[in-house]
């Protein structure tokens, strides 16, 4: 394995240069929130932030710490704690731009990505709205049986992917279970950064019944261990989500000075941690 | 008479709507199809798949999030539930927001698998419970998905009916508009039209929707309540108080 794989966070965030390409997933996959609270503490900015198909608390978070440029997204939202506060007021005031998406085109230009093919044709869109809005996508008539015209969209390639697992090995393979979302993103991104709640030292390639269920650590650049790394969001079936800080989120957040205080006293409290 | 919820009458209907199908899937954040689904799969015996997207009991999927849509695209999945922060009388549905995009005045999450799902499964149920005229539009601000194609573009799929907490809609791929199909017990067909925005047609006698059947009730409050409580805890709690 490379020797500088397994990194402190700090370490980790500070590989996510500002105007990053960054794919993050969905809430149920495993969101390296931990992660995320260093990256705003770093103050990146300019971030391309490609959700796996949607996201909610970690993409409303960057936004309001401002450290997101463009958001490429099938939906933002915060589920049973309401509309994503941050997100719906950078949208109202123009500071953030939006390229809306659905989500099986996040999952078909990532799968592109990973196949180094300039494009790929997907099903739907035509007569959408998303389509109309999105001028880096085109339709074009099936070449083979013409007569079906059908939507292509570019391939994406990430420069980085972040998500948060249970577990890794010393070598920097990362268990990521029956979340395949976290194995096309990183095999289409450039670097992939992984914090995990504990590295084993057991060699889980080597273990029949997981192997299948492992990103290998030929695509991971940095692992870095974060107890409860996805807090306040639930990782997997491990632990829940943490509904008290998540309603108070929702409601601090609908005013960017309660934003603010929220923050801050987050990140003392990741300093304190650090 | 048998006293029931109106939450139990649209579990009823929709369990009704989704008659005959192999795989029924159910997308995020919608507990009254996922109780609707596992009814109808009690009462095909078996020869029913339901997928619930969130749940780990009742989801066959091991590919990802990419899995639904695949399948979909292979005519696996025969029904499937969309909603929408407007609809208009031609089935298209706005799950983008209000107003002027992308500076919406009023800003929805976003369109999920809309924009392709809605082209793809055959039966796909809109459900929507607030029944207004600022939901049942002429026309919606986007299109996140369209409720009718041109004849060369494939869609196999598209809006099957639409389920409100007002009534029941089919939808006519040809004349690309809603027929009121029921009007739910308490309600009227006045009402309705006071509170749809788009035009619709409408039989000279449009039947009250068939309440739920003693048995139909006896599966919510039993064994449906306890199997939708694994993924919407919360929504059970309320049915057992039914």
């Amino acid at each position: 394995m490379n020797a500088n794989q397994i990194v402190p966070l700090q370490a980790l965030a500070a590989a996510v240069p500002d105007g990053a390409l960054l794919a993050v997933p969905k809430d149920s996959s495993g969101v390296a929130m931990a992660a995320t609270r260093a990256l705003v503490r770093r103050r990146v900015r300019g971030l391309h932030l490609l959700c796996v198909p949607t996201s909610g608390l970690q993409a409303d978070l960057l936004i309001g710490a401002e450290a997101v440029a463009t958001i490429e997204t099938s939906a933002v939202t915060l589920g049973e704690f309401g509309a994503a506060p941050r997100f719906t007021a950078a949208l109202r005031d123009g500071s953030l731009r939006i390229l809306d998406s659905t989500c099986p085109a996040v999952y078909a230009a990532l799968q592109a990505g990973e196949k180094g093919i300039p494009f790929i044709p997907l099903r739907g869109l035509i007569g959408s709205d998303v389509l109309r809005h999105r001028h880096d996508w085109k339709v074009l008539d099936n070449p083979f049986p013409p007569g079906d015209p059908i939507a292509v969209l570019p391939a994406i390639r990430p420069d980085l992917a972040l998500f948060h697992a249970p577990l890794a090995d010393r070598f920097g393979n990362v268990f990521v279970g029956r979340n395949r979302d976290l194995i096309t993103m990183a095999h289409a991104a450039k670097h992939t950064l992984v914090t995990v709640e504990e590295i084993t030292d057991d060699d889980l390639l080597q273990d029949a019944a997981r192997a299948g269920a492992v990103l290998p650590s030929l695509y991971v650049t940095h692992v870095a261990v974060a107890r409860r790394g996805a807090w306040p969001l639930a990782l997997w079936d491990l632990y829940p989500d943490d509904e008290a800080t998540l309603a108070r989120y929702a409601d601090a957040a609908r005013s960017s000075d309660g934003f603010a205080q929220l923050l801050e006293e987050w990140l003392d409290a990741a300093r304190a941690v650090a | 008479m048998i006293d029931y919820s109106a939450t139990e009458l649209l579990v009823a209907v929709i369990a009704r709507l989704l008659h005959g199908c192999r795989h029924v899937a159910v997308g995020a954040a919608s507990p009254i199809p996922g109780a609707g689904a596992l009814l109808a799969r009690s009462l095909s015996g078996g020869e029913m798949r339901v997928t619930v997207l969130g749940s780990l009991k009742n989801n066959f999927f091991t590919s990802g999030g990419v899995e639904l849509f695949d399948l979909a695209a292979e005519g696996r999945i025969d029904a499937f539930f969309l909603g929408g922060g407007q609809i208009d009388g031609q089935g298209n549905i706005n799950l983008v927001g209000t107003g002027a995009y992308p500076a919406s005045s009023v800003r929805w999450p976003g369109s999920f698998g809309s924009a392709y799902l809605y082209f793809l499964v055959p039966r796909v149920i809109l459900f929507r419970e607030e029944h207004t005229r600022r939901v049942m539009v002429p026309k919606v601000d986007f299109v996140s998905a369209p409720g009718v194609s041109e004849a060369s573009v494939h869609r196999p799929g598209g809006p099957h009916a639409l389920l409100t907490s007002l009534g029941l809609f089919s939808f006519d791929r040809d004349r690309r508009r809603f027929r009121l199909q029921s009007v739910h017990p308490g309600h009227s067909v006045d009402e309705i039209r006071d509170n749809t925005a788009f035009d619709f047609d409408c039989p000279a006698d449009v039947p009250v929707t068939r309440p739920p059947e003693p048995g139909l009730l006896a599966a919510i409050r039993g064994e449906i309540r306890h199997e939708i409580a694994e993924t919407y805890p919360r929504f059970a709690a309320r049915l057992a108080g039914a």
